[in-house]
């Protein structure tokens, strides 16, 4: 293998495996360190910068990064992430002094966004600090999209999103809220420099199925229905309710009907239980508030009596899987089950709808009815209208629209410039040795096993009387600080200078996870044969010195190492250090 | 600060017949400094422990006095330990093994602790054939004393503070041969790919024992004036073939490479191979070890691997023909022949 290239800055980007996995790339162990020094602020403020909604994030994000976590190669939960980031939510101070300020001159570009969900929000945010005019439109009565008309508020209170969608709002933003934009002509026509279409995938799929005629008024779109519950035009339902769907949209439709009269509230689902798309900690809430899942059953109509909604037929199913892991639903042949359903919420999915944006604007769209959008500007093929979150390539999260947004960001502030918004600016990055003495290092390298801390949960019978009541109450400080410690600071970077060298073995002896060997030089898969420990993680980097003097080279393979920094501390000629990669992704603002 | 090692160790790790990972062979954290090469010799007993599927609780370890000397904490933490005095190891091990010949005794010292103060204990033991390893870590310095010359420091060799040693050392390996030593090994602590099957080899060996690790001392004798630098061993160092250890429960056939000089049957039905690039020089006859290191001491090189070994290897059990059953475990019935048999001996000595 050829000497690992450490000036690269994607080679120990891809060592902090959260931040690497975060589509936003939010620097987790910085912030983490930050928590666990009570520094809660500056621990916000990093967040802040990087996904725009620490508070929300810290409720109810996806979190990619867990699964990503280091920590779930040495044990079984990952750091939880998502969750401290809310302690830093909950205990900074105001920090309204240390938001960017907003030049009073402007620069004279103007920018519409539409639809001011996270994405749109995060371009507002980007940009109004560089100058510019922002036009936001909005079809809602406030700002914050989905994040406000379908989160429920037991997992988002309103609080939390107002002041964070009020911290981009009060940077001079025009908002135009409760306006359907029903052209994109028209706004184009308005001579703004560029467009950005932010308007999420906001149409509930639904199911055609026998009797839906005349149960009609008992049958409703999962997200059409959470809407009209967060906009307080519903606030009763059934006694008996069927959630048809294995989603989170299913998750926060069932436990919503809990909280508003439903007794006997049950999640239908087509797949097995594994397969349910809704995340594990979405489902363990439901079923932790008693909602009985009934896996494989394929719904097959609504059954009526005297005009009326009696309850549903499915068809039991089960899962087959060929070779390739293709899986198809094959009835059992036992008898149609019967579900007796007062109402229906119909859950199975989103899709985008762009009956606003005419066809002759030079935007192409795919066979799927999609727009045509690069990747990496998020341009579309009409150069001055870019698309970003659940509108560029179909429904995701909150974190990933804010993703799309600094990107989109970047290239509205490009081609604003006269500059090709193919040329993206680099990463800022940093590295610095964390060194403080023989046995001291400026951050916190000892590793010891620990469970992950569970969140506490206010009491069931007080949640289901009060749908906004909060159900995590989040961390404490004490508990905060202890999940932090978990943390193995995977971007304090094992790094190796080979011409101090001397190949005395110290650190392949003391590393407690086995990373390092001395060999000779080979081809990746053989080489991966050779090392001290087994290395089968391929989606792991081995770091490759240049040729010894014994004509070996040092090879470390970086899936599991802890950052423990004993290979350092071990090293008598300070060949190793721990040296602290800060890694910004590059952004309008900076 | 780190004086503790985390308890997580890489998943994968393999397990060997007992069901044990690499871990259960460890000990504590080393508090040796960084980058002194008993630590590596401390990683390669380990390894090789681990690789034999050896029980820990068949082990005892014992030691002398000196940074060697103490490196038995921070290797097979299950096993038993017995720190003793300075240069009395040998004796030590002698009664252990009396009272226990069940298990396995592995001696640690430095050149220290072997070639000045315990140079009479090292010698009888050798002398005696005790079924034993005796590891010197050898750096050519007191090192744990602050960096003295030792008796194995080579003439004109100079350590830190650049005293030229003006005595001629005394060579452990030719002084083993003389003694009789039924096995003899040099190594050197930063190349494990040889160490290990010879301590492997070592610990299957039924009697003596001897393997002199170089192992450099970082802190006082790594200068470029010393003959026991990481840099000058590695240059002088010559090897006198490559060995393989196949241990007795592993398929013979399979695992090793054709075309060894030389195969050996041990007394556990282990196998050893030697794979010749040394001249014609050959380890299992006692007066060719003996020219090979006279011929390299006069080279100013430095002869490495499997130097001796004698086939026919009788140990201080067998001499003596002691009880098959560990002495320990006899009974007061079985170790007190009674009046009757007294009365006999009495008789016949009349
Ligand atoms: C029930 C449910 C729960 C969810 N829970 C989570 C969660 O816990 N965590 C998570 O990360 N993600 C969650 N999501 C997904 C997340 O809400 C979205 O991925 C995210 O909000 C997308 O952001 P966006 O900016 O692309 O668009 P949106 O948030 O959808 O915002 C688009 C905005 O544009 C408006 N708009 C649309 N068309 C027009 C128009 N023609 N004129 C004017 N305005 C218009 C919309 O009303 C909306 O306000 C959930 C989604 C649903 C449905
Ligand atoms: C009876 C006695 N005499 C002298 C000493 C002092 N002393 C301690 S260690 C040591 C030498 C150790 O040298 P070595 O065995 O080579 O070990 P190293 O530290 O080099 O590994 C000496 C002389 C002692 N502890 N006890
Ligand atoms: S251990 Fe910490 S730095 Fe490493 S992946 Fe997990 S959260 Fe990120
Ligand atoms: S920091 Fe060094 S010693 Fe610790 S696990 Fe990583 S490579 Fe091993
Ligand atoms: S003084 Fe020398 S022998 Fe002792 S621990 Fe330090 S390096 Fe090793
Ligand atoms: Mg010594």
């Amino acid at each position: 293998m050829k000497p690992t290239n450490i000036k690269n800055p994607e080679y120990f980007h891809k060592v902090v495996d959260c931040q690497y996995a975060c589509p936003a790339h939010t620097p987790v162990p910085e912030y983490i360190r930050l928590i666990a020094a009570q520094r809660y602020s500056d621990a916000y403020m990093i967040n802040w910068y990087s996904n725009v909604f620490p508070g929300v994030l810290g409720r109810t994000c996806d979190r990619p990064c867990e699964p990503a976590c280091r920590r779930v190669r040495v044990e079984e939960e990952p750091v939880a992430i998502c969750r401290l980031k809310r302690v830093a939510a909950d205990n900074k101070d105001d920090i309204s002094d240390r938001l960017p300020t907003v030049p009073k001159k402007k620069n004279g570009k103007r920018i519409a966004l539409i639809g001011a969900g996270p994405a749109s929000l995060t371009v507002a945010r980007d940009l109004a600090p560089l100058g510019y005019i922002i036009d936001i439109y909005d079809n809602q009565f406030a700002g914050g999209g989905m994040m406000r008309s379908q989160i429920p508020s037991f997992r988002l209170p309103l609080s939390v999103l107002d002041e964070e969608v009020n911290y981009i709002l009060d940077m001079g933003i025009n908002a135009t809220f409760d306006v359907q934009v029903d052209s994109l002509k028209e706004v184009l026509e308005k001579d703004y420099d560029a467009v950005f279409v932010g308007t999420g995938a906001p149409r509930g799929k639904g199911l055609n199925l026998p009797g839906l005629e005349d149960a009609r008024d008992h049958v409703f779109l999962g997200i059409d229905w959470l809407a009209s519950v967060a906009f307080e035009h519903t606030d009763k339902i059934g006694k008996r309710v069927l959630v048809l769907g294995g989603g989170n949209t299913a998750m926060d439709c069932c436990r919503t009907s809990m909280r508003l009269g439903g007794e006997d509230v049950r999640v239908v689902v087509r797949s097995p239980f594994e397969d349910m798309k809704a995340s594990p900690w979405e489902k363990k809430d439901a079923m932790a508030e008693g909602i009985p899942f009934y896996n494989n059953h394929v719904p097959k109509e609504f059954v009526i009596e005297d005009g009326r909604l009696k309850g549903m037929l499915f068809e039991k199913v089960e899962a087959l899987y060929d070779d390739q892991g293709n899986r198809s639903l094959v009835p059992t042949g036992e008898d149609l089950v019967f579900m007796e359903a007062d109402d229906v919420l119909m859950a199975i999915g989103q899709e985008n709808a762009f009956p606003w944006v005419e066809r002759d604007l030079g935007i192409e769209f795919d066979k799927w009815d999609m727009p045509v959008v690069d990747r990496t500007t998020f341009q579309s093929t009409n150069p001055k209208v870019f698309f970003g979150g659940d509108s560029a390539f179909g429904p995701e999260n909150i974190i990933t629209a804010v993703a799309h947004g600094h990107q989109a960001a970047i290239s509205i502030d490009l081609l604003c410039q006269g500059k090709a918004v193919s040329q993206r600016p680099p990463p800022l990055t940093n590295l610095a040795s964390q060194k403080m003495g023989v046995h001291e290092w400026s951050y916190d390298n000892a590793v010891a096993p620990d469970l992950r801390y569970p969140v506490p949960h206010a009491p069931l019978d007080k949640l289901l009387k009060d749908r906004k009541l909060e159900v995590e109450l989040g961390f404490d400080v004490a508990t905060g600080y202890k999940e932090a410690e978990r943390c193995l600071n995977c971007d304090v970077q094992t790094v190796f200078e080979e011409i101090r060298c001397i190949e005395c073995d110290a650190c392949v002896d003391i590393c407690p996870t086995d990373c390092i060997t001395f060999t000779a030089n080979g081809p990746e898969e053989e080489l991966r044969t050779r090392l001290s420990a087994p290395s089968t993680n391929l989606s792991q980097d081995l770091y490759v010195s240049a040729e010894l003097p014994t004509a070996r080279v040092m090879v470390k393979d970086e899936d599991v190492c802890l950052h423990c920094g004993l290979c350092a501390e071990r090293c008598p000629t300070g060949a190793w250090d721990m040296q602290k990669f800060l890694y910004n992704v590059s952004r309008a603002t900076a | 600060m780190s004086y503790q090692i985390p308890k997580f160790r890489h998943p994968g790790l393999p397990v060997n017949e007992l069901g044990y990972t690499k871990a259960a062979y460890e000990g504590s954290i080393s508090t040796l400094c960084a980058g002194c090469g008993h630590d590596s010799i401390s990683g390669a007993i380990v390894r090789a422990c681990h690789e034999l599927s050896l029980e820990p609780h068949k082990i005892a370890k014992l030691s002398g006095i000196g940074c060697s000397s103490k490196t038995p904490t921070y290797f097979l933490g299950k096993s038993h330990g017995f720190n003793s005095v300075h240069g009395r190891m040998p004796s030590v091990v002698t009664g252990a093994a009396m009272a226990n010949r069940d298990l396995l005794y592995l001696g640690v010292s430095g050149d220290g602790d072997t070639a000045s103060i315990g140079m009479g204990q090292f010698t009888h033991v050798i002398r005696r054939n005790l079924n034993m390893v005796y590891i010197v870590m050898n750096n050519g310095c007191y090192g744990l004393t602050k960096g003295q010359d030792s008796a194995t420091a080579d003439q004109g060799s100079a350590g830190k503070k650049g005293d030229v040693n003006p005595f001629s050392a005394i060579d452990l390996c030719s002084t083993a041969l003389q003694m009789g030593a039924t096995f003899v090994a040099r190594s050197f602590s930063g190349d494990k790919e040889q160490l290990v099957p010879l301590i492997k080899a070592a610990m299957s060996h039924r009697g003596f024992a001897l393997i002199d690790v170089i192992s450099p001392c970082v802190t006082f004798n790594n200068t470029p004036a010393s003959t026991k630098s990481y840099e000058f061993v590695r240059e002088h160092a010559e090897a006198t073939g490559t060995v393989d250890f196949v241990p007795m429960r592993e398929e013979i056939t399979t695992s090793s490479r054709p075309g060894a000089a030389y195969e050996v049957t041990m007394h556990d039905g282990s196998v050893l191979r030697l794979y010749e690039d040394a001249g014609d020089f050959n380890p299992l006859d006692r007066r060719s070890a003996m020219m090979a290191m006279m011929n390299h001491q006069h080279d100013g090189t430095i002869l490495t691997g499997l130097i001796y070994l004698n086939k026919n290897s009788r140990d201080l059990h067998d001499v003596l023909q002691t009880s098959h059953r560990p002495l320990n475990q006899l009974e007061e019935g079985e170790l007190c022949p009674g009046n009757k048999m007294l009365v006999n001996i009495n008789a016949s000595l009349r």
